[in-house]
């Protein structure tokens, strides 16, 4: 009986949420220096949490906090309501998923078994350890041929992969990632980000990164928080509204140049599109002019057989008979019609001297043709959404200009 | 008058089981003494890791000790152990091998990149489980570099024993040049060398195979 309350209790445990609290967090060092300052942070189950900040802001102390790599000097960490100080740590630590910039790989141990540690510190049987790792490492896109090799013949962005499946092996609920991209080339950090983002649709893991770099910190982050030196939290909001609303100049000046185009990446490319703007590749080119004339436009996108972009034409000065296929074909851009971001789209736009985008579905085939002037109308929409609130940092300076103008009227 | 000359093959020949014997004596008092270093230098140099300012006194002593004459120690050395007895090189040998084996237990495991050891804290090793199949084995490559340097230093250093009566091979030193015979001395130069490379071997044999993962991290 006891042993079924003990897997029922287990099977409870692991359907719950696995939310981290960070309740009025410091850490201080016994010189006085302050890492973390009142941290207080809630970080939701199942989501993406990027702590992001300058060097000396606290964001790898803060993840180190949660499974005691080191302790906290005031303040609680809770773990599904469970304070992490009453915990053993290797215990802890055991249920929490972990990865470092370097991989942190055994150097000793064929990689296969790298990924297998936390099973055997479990007291996984051998056998079972070394399938689970198997499978982990197809998951994160590693050939099985890599297992029996040691991790100084792998490259660096395959050390990380194997590092992130070492993580995962015991399927821990928790997953923390410390700077975890940083040490690989700009390639291959964003080949890892994607295959994050992919695991993470699967996996649905509580996970903590840290990170320095605030354009992976937009990328990954279900929600960022930002931290500044000293160790407090200036802002954690999602990543949108982030961009859209800084909280302060110091977040503003974070997340550098470039906010709105950023901000445009979260919203989704909604956008009204046009049939009438196409014309088949192996068309008379009489009856493109006639299309253009009806619609009133100078431009068409060339649609080959298999209803795949081919082109822009320009149908000024057309000649006066042949086929489509015969005309100068100019640049064009696409953007996925279903999941496509706004950005994507007026990307698209820029690269076809139309001036307009090709909506593509899934399967690469034109679902029609966005033009200038919707595009317009949704990029304005946007700015019109982001002023609506009034930035944070503007409502804090007009109080703090409300104060004195009060005494000026009083006096 | 004829010339002695540099080898005489039937001398060998003649002699050839007492030869053996110096042979399989010099292997044991050059041998041991790595052995109980190293069974020695373990716990020590661990212990140095764990409380960092062990390691300076420690290594102080040892390189004091490693700075006596040997032939001075095997001296002082007689009236406890005895004269031509086994212990007489032995004791000393092994205070020449801890001097080497010390540092190399404690760089060994300095050795182990500091990402390493964190990730193996943060996968929940403890300590005892971290040290034995973590850090030892990461040491292991700077560790027998050190047993090396302690083996061929020692299978050259028991000769000197020859001069208290128990030095091996070096007995056919002593022997040579008491008698100005030169053969037993190019026999014992040669098998001591032989010897030496042959334990050498050994070891770097012994860490192929204990540590396949590092090999490419040498020639890097």
């Amino acid at each position: 009986m006891a042993v079924v309350a003990g897997a029922a209790a287990l099977g409870a445990r692991s359907a719950r949420s696995h939310v981290i609290t960070f309740d009025g967090v410091t850490k201080r060092y016994a010189d006085g220096t302050v890492a973390v300052n009142d941290l207080h942070l809630e970080i939701p189950t199942g989501e993406i949490t990027v702590l992001v900040g300058p060097s000396g802001c606290g964001k790898t102390t803060s993840l180190r906090m949660v499974n005691r790599m080191i302790d906290a000097s005031e303040g609680k960490i809770l773990l599904d309501g469970v304070d992490v100080q009453t915990i053993d740590p290797p215990t802890l630590r055991r249920g929490i998923g972990y990865v470092i910039q370097q991989a942190g790989l055994f150097p000793h141990r064929k990689i296969v078994d790298n990924v297998a540690t936390v099973p055997y510190l479990l007291g996984w049987d051998k056998r079972k350890a070394r399938t689970r790792a198997m499978e982990l490492l197809e998951r994160v896109g590693l050939d099985a041929g890599l297992a029996e090799r040691y991790p100084f013949q792998l490259s660096g962005g395959q050390q990380q992969r194997v590092g992130v499946a070492r993580a995962l092996a015991a399927d821990p609920p928790v997953l923390l990632m410390d700077e975890p991209f940083s040490a690989v080339d700009p390639v291959v950090r964003a080949d890892l980000q994607d295959e994050l983002i992919r695991l993470q649709n699967e996996l649905n893991k509580t996970i903590v990164f840290v990170t320095h770099d605030i354009d992976e910190a937009v990328k990954l982050g279900d929600r960022v928080a930002v931290l500044r030196v000293g160790g407090t939290l200036a802002q954690v909001d999602d990543p949108e509204t982030m961009l859209a609303r800084p909280a302060d100049d110091f977040v503003r000046e974070f997340l550098g140049g470039d906010r709105g185009i950023r901000r445009l990446s979260f919203v989704p490319a909604d956008l009204p599109l046009r049939g009438d703007l196409t014309v088949p590749i192996d068309a008379e080119v009489s009856e493109a002019a006639g299309a253009a004339a009806s619609s009133a436009v100078s431009w068409l996108a060339v649609v080959d057989g298999e209803g795949r972009p081919r082109g822009w034409v320009s149908t000024e000065g057309l000649p006066p008979a042949g086929k489509v296929a015969d005309l100068r074909l100019l640049p064009y851009g696409t953007f996925e019609v279903n999941g496509g971001s706004l950005r994507s789209a007026l990307d698209a736009a820029l690269l076809a001297p139309s001036g307009c985008a090709i909506a593509v579905d899934a399967d690469g085939k034109v679902a029609g043709v966005a033009t200038r002037e919707e595009l317009a109308r949704a990029t304005a929409k946007v700015a019109a959404d982001g002023a609506a609130q009034p930035a944070p940092a503007e409502q804090a300076a007009q109080s703090e200009q409300a104060v004195p103008a009060e005494g000026a009227g009083r006096g | 008058m004829d010339e002695e000359p540099l080898i005489r093959w039937d001398w060998i020949g003649r002699n050839w089981p007492n030869i053996q014997s110096l042979l399989a004596d010099h292997v044991v008092m050059a041998v041991l003494p790595v052995v109980f270093a190293l069974l020695i230098a373990l716990p020590l140099g661990l212990a140095s890791v764990r409380w960092r300012w062990l390691y300076q006194p420690t290594v102080g002593v040892m390189n004091v000790v490693y700075s006596l004459p040997s032939l001075a120690v095997f001296i002082v050395l007689i009236p406890v152990t005895g004269l031509a007895e086994r212990a007489t090189v032995i004791v000393p040998l092994t205070f020449y091998a801890l001097a080497v084996l010390i540092p190399a237990v404690v760089d060994g495991v300095a050795s182990v990149p500091a990402h390493v050891r964190q990730s193996a804290v943060a996968m929940g090793f403890r300590p005892l489980r971290r040290l034995v199949s973590v850090e030892l084995p990461i040491a292991v490559p700077v560790v027998l570099a050190g047993v090396r340097v302690a083996t061929v230093s020692s299978i050259s250093l028991v000769s000197v024993g020859a001069l208290v009566g128990r030095g091996g091979l070096g007995y056919l030193f002593i022997d040579g040049w008491q008698r100005q015979f030169p053969t037993p001395i190019v026999v014992g130069i040669v098998l001591v060398v032989l010897l030496a490379v042959a334990a050498d071997g050994l070891l770097v044999a012994a860490q192929r195979v204990l540590t396949p993962w590092s090999r490419a991290r040498r020639a890097a």
